[in-house]
């Protein structure tokens, strides 16, 4: 059985250095959702955070939600699912520093040099959602939405969404402080029985330039 | 006579069904391969899913936030007595599309490619598509929509007839481990193979094998469909589960469609739908009936113009 773990949000420095790969977590408190819109707004425009975001959550959810604007002028958020982290990669050491973020969940995890030259030395782990369609779930723990920034401008997808969670999960742990991740582990082990697969196979007649011949490569 | 207006309810219905409401073969299949299953995060990651696709039925929401690009597959029957021309099941099929993307909701993931602007409702340019066919001796529309996410786990390869089937299972290995890895592709899913045809169609073909055929339906070549259950099983010997974490379930199902090819040539398509395998029916009858099902039908033996008129054709006859 996986160890399960609930987590009070903003996440303190105690809560987090205690949260071991492949365990299993669900978060209360206030999530944000940020992407290349909201990075590039602030970091390469040089936009200001919203006012407190630091105080009030320092999770930072890679999401674009199923949401809609109603009539009224309130939100309907359907269901929640990350999108892919690995593309932000050159965001995410300034993103950090700026913002205090502590927490990062997403969609696949990150390079693991990320975890132990950015991540780890600045306190944060990162957390992936399961199974990449969890949005029912997901969207089950949300119960409203405490702010949202940037939505005429951005859209829906990339906008800034504040979202107040209770049980919010699962996610599993990818990364800790030590700067180990969850997903290379086990690619290292899937990697090993890769190179039988392709035993007695012929070579292609045209090859393709560009692509690694070393199935045990990272693509991300 | 069908309206439009029947059109676009029923589209929408279809919309909403498909993004909330897991396929029961589907759910069959993936049950199935979780039985199988001795990866311990694989299998909790398969135990999740099947309890999101409950929670999504309970709670009316979609199965994922990632709704895709949503889009349609329209089957017109000879018969079918229809008003407003094909332009007016078009725009019905445009504004249910709108319609659905703010009530369900889903995400309005469409954007300019290069601009990255939008509508906020899933319509803009060259979009939803809207693929067309036709049916003999039937007097219904057949509509069915597919969610299917767009990032990963879809790739084409020109191989060459003397590659052969080694050539088929390299291109299917290098598609599954690439994509299969962190579970950039959603697996363990639906994988469709495009075998032939010219590059697009190969490309339409092997789309339609991962979207349009239900869990456990084979080939009606018998030799194609003994290829099917030979590449299903490749697929789950990889030794990569849910998320690329240590196990067996990579694939559901693995279905093969193929197009009469360049005779140098043998391309090759791979698509894998995801984990949330998002697809619903409606058939709308010309009394103005409308029944919903999760088998598209798509691949009848017309569609597949499996021997259709050959012996007229191999004579040098014209069409009567």
């Amino acid at each position: 059985m996986l160890e399960e773990v609930h987590v009070s949000l903003p996440a303190d420095a105690e809560a987090i250095a205690a949260l071991k790969l492949g365990s299993v977590v669900y978060l209360d408190g206030v999530v944000y959702t940020a992407r290349e819109r909201v990075y590039q707004r602030v970091l390469n425009e040089g936009h200001s955070l919203p006012q407190g975001l630091g105080e009030i959550s320092n999770v930072n959810f890679h999401c674009s939600p199923a949401a809609a604007v109603k009539d009224d002028g309130t939100y309907e958020i359907g269901g929640v699912t990350a999108t892919a982290s690995f593309r932000f990669s050159k965001y995410l050491a300034d993103w950090l520093d700026l913002s205090g973020t502590k927490i990062i969940i997403g969609k696949g995890g990150m390079p693991g040099d990320d975890y132990q030259h950015v991540l780890a030395p600045r306190g944060a782990v990162y957390l992936t959602t399961v199974g990449y369609g969890t949005g029912a779930l997901l969207g089950r723990g949300v119960q409203g939405v405490e702010a949202v920034h940037w939505l005429d401008e951005f859209g829906i997808a990339q906008a800034m969404w504040l979202f107040r969670v209770k049980d919010f999960g699962p996610f599993l742990v990818d990364s800790d402080l030590q700067g180990q991740s969850l997903f290379a582990q086990q690619g290292d082990l899937v990697n090993r029985k890769i190179d039988d697969l392709y035993t007695g196979l012929k070579e292609p007649a045209l090859h393709r330039y560009g692509e690694t011949k070393d199935r045990t490569d990272e693509l991300i | 006579m069908i309206s439009n207006q029947s059109i676009e309810t029923a589209s929408y219905e279809i919309m909403k069904k498909a993004a909330i409401d897991i396929p029961e073969d589907y759910l069959a299949g993936i049950k199935s391969v979780a039985s199988r299953e001795s990866g311990e995060l694989s299998g909790f990651v398969i135990k999740t899913m099947i309890n999101n696709y409950q929670t999504a039925t309970e709670d009316r929401r979609p199965m994922c936030a990632d709704t895709g690009l949503p889009r349609y597959y329209v089957k017109v029957g000879d018969q079918a007595a229809f008003e407003g021309g094909f332009t007016g099941i078009e725009r019905a099929l445009r504004s249910a599309t709108a319609r659905a993307t703010r009530d369900v909701p889903l995400r309005p993931n469409r954007v300019h490619p290069l601009w990255r602007t939008e509508h906020n409702n899933n319509v803009g340019i060259n979009a939803p598509e809207i693929e067309w066919t036709f049916e003999p001796d039937a007097d219904w529309i057949d509509i069915t929509t597919v969610h299917k996410g767009g990032l990963f786990g879809t790739d084409y390869r020109m191989l060459f007839p003397g590659d052969g089937v080694d050539g088929i299972k390299r291109f299917l290995l290098d598609t599954l481990i690439s994509f299969g890895k962190r579970g950039l592709c959603c697996q363990p899913a639906i994988i469709g193979v495009g075998l032939g045809g010219s590059k697009d169609t190969c490309m339409q073909l092997g789309k339609q094998a991962a979207c349009l055929r239900m869990v456990g339906n084979r080939n009606p070549d018998p030799k194609i469909a003994q290829l099917e259950l030979e590449l299903m099983e490749l697929g789950n010997s990889i030794g990569m589960g849910a998320m690329g974490f240590v196990g067996s379930s990579m694939v559901v199902d693995l279905h093969i469609e193929v197009g009469h090819t360049h005779t140098g040539g043998l391309p090759m398509s791979v698509h894998t739908f995801c984990l949330s395998s998002r697809r619903a029916t409606a058939r709308l009858h010309s009394d103005g009936s409308v029944a919903y099902r999760t088998d598209p039908k798509w691949f009848t033996p017309y569609h597949r113009r499996e021997t259709i008129d050959w012996d007229q054709l191999s004579r040098g006859e014209a069409h009567a």
